[in-house]
């Protein structure tokens, strides 16, 4: 089935990326792939309150997710977080947290902020893919990066970075939608979620897309990670 | 609280002296960027030096409120993300945020930049909602007025999206070519009193020790539309009439940017 606005099975939309974004923050990012765009903001390692929340042995990293009110296709989204931003924020803290390296700073906590000026599906991806560029801009300690990216079957072909419109794609076949987030450096997978329906062969074949395309993030990020910090 | 701070800032203020160099009536440079959303029927990007602030308004179609069945509905909104400053949280909305959005909100509906009236649908049964949405993404001083630019900047590029009235249809994604009625651009300009010194855009030190602040809304036609007080520090008449002389020149210079 042709993709309609004319890219390749295994092709993502176009992506753009800076660091550096916001000047309070410790390390900052911006990551857009088509019209999705995440800006990202590490405040930490700090002190974490309340006291029964800290951990003694190592820091905990905390992402908020969180859409701009305007940010939706269509109703406004009321501000203060809701039950799907919350569940959001958890399952990007357990992508990331693999990676990040916090046993020299226990009792601290690392918060990741991550916000959505404007979305066009495949949210929780660009806002991993931007806070593990912020995290590795502020210098948290990491283990490897983390590039995230939807895959799905469309009309029972698989393809790579769904948008808005082939998410809600209704004809022959149907869609599935499979975000994932991949440690591009050991092949390795820390988000998993899918709704749609699919068969374990499509699922197997997806999944090798994804660790495939998620390797184009990787190098734009570690590009851009690499302009920003000048050789003495 | 900031006592070593406010002597500091004070001391530097005596010899005439901002941190980065300006006069006390000097704004940082200023830049509006429209369009910074697609997913909002319009938006922008204010920056006043390294403070950044993102505005967006959404539309929507309610029935009118039982008091006023012949008046579309304004809301402004501001939110001081925990991305913006290491001093802000996630959670409700703090009394700050508050006072920014609320003074914001005054400016716009009491200057009648938009016309309530011009908002209606269908009297009585469906009129327009018009909700205006500020992030902070940096804080870096001013809010206040940052926040008040973007808010008639994303007002100014705002497009209402497509309404079917017979089937009761609002298509988000087409757009029309239809503005929102502004009569006006408010423009609010704080100044913040330090001392006896009067000022505007504070830094981030200032904006901690100041005692008082003034916030003016202003029309083109040197027109005030709302006011307010902020800071501990009583103000005499000719202080808020000096303050009120700024904060009306300065509008000029915000203005101009949009």
């Amino acid at each position: 089935m042709a993709r309609h606005d004319g890219r390749k099975p295994d092709q993502l939309r176009e992506m753009k990326a800076v660091v550096g974004i916001i000047p309070n923050a410790v390390g900052s990012a911006m990551f857009q792939i088509g019209d999705t765009q995440a800006l990202a903001a590490v405040y930490g390692p700090r002190n974490l309150y309340p006291r029964f929340k800290q951990n003694p042995s190592k820091g905990i990293l905390r992402c908020h997710y969180n859409m701009m009110p305007f940010s939706g296709s269509g109703n406004r989204i009321r501000p203060g977080g809701n039950r799907r931003s919350k569940e959001i924020s958890m399952v990007m803290e357990k992508a990331i947290t693999p990676v990040v390296d916090l046993k020299d700073f226990p009792n601290t906590v690392v918060d990741v902020f991550v916000e959505f000026p404007q979305t066009d599906a495949g949210s929780r991806c660009c806002g991993i893919t931007a806070a593990a560029m912020a995290l590795a801009h502020a210098g948290i300690p990491m283990k490897d990066m983390v590039a995230a990216v939807a895959v799905g079957t469309l009309g029972n072909e698989v393809v790579a970075d769904l948008d808005k419109k082939e998410e809600d794609y209704e004809g022959e076949g149907g869609v599935s939608d499979i975000p994932i987030a991949v440690l591009p450096n050991t092949g390795k997978i820390t988000l998993l979620q899918m709704d749609g329906e699919m068969s374990r062969e499509q699922l197997k074949k997806a999944l090798e897309l994804g660790v495939k395309v998620a390797k184009d993030i990787f190098a734009l990020q570690k590009k851009v990670l690499k302009e920003s910090f000048k050789e003495v | 609280m900031y006592r070593e701070t406010r002597k500091h800032v004070l001391k530097c203020l005596e010899k005439g002296i901002r941190y980065d160099g300006r006069g006390l009536t000097d704004i940082r440079d200023v830049t509006v960027e429209y369009d910074v959303s697609k997913s909002a029927e319009g938006s922008a990007r204010v920056k006043i030096g390294t403070t950044e602030v993102i505005a967006g308004v959404k539309t929507g179609v309610e029935t009118p409120y039982a008091d006023t069945p012949n008046q579309g509905n304004l809301m402004v909104n501001v939110e001081l993300l925990g991305l913006a400053s290491p001093d802000f949280e996630p959670g409700p909305p703090s009394i700050e945020a508050i006072e920014i959005a609320r003074v914001v909100d005054r400016g716009i509906r009491e200057a009648k930049a938009i016309d309530v009236k011009d908002l209606v649908i269908v009297a009585g049964e469906k009129v327009w909602a018009v909700i205006i949405d500020v992030c902070v993404i940096n804080d870096h001083g001013n809010l206040i007025d940052a926040c008040a630019l973007a808010a008639m900047a994303a007002l100014k590029n705002a497009k209402f999206p497509a309404y079917d009235l017979e089937k009761h249809e609002l298509d988000y994604k087409t757009k029309t070519d239809k503005p929102i009625p502004l009569s006006k651009q408010p423009i609010a300009v704080t100044v913040y009193k330090i001392g006896d010194y009067l000022l505007v855009d504070p830094n981030p030190d200032e904006s901690k020790v100041y005692d008082g602040r003034l916030t003016v809304t202003c029309s083109e036609k040197g027109s005030i539309s709302s006011l307010q007080k902020g800071g501990e520090a009583p103000l005499t008449i000719e202080e808020i009439d000096r303050m009120t002389e700024i904060a009306l020149e300065k509008s000029k210079e915000l203005r101009s940017f949009l």
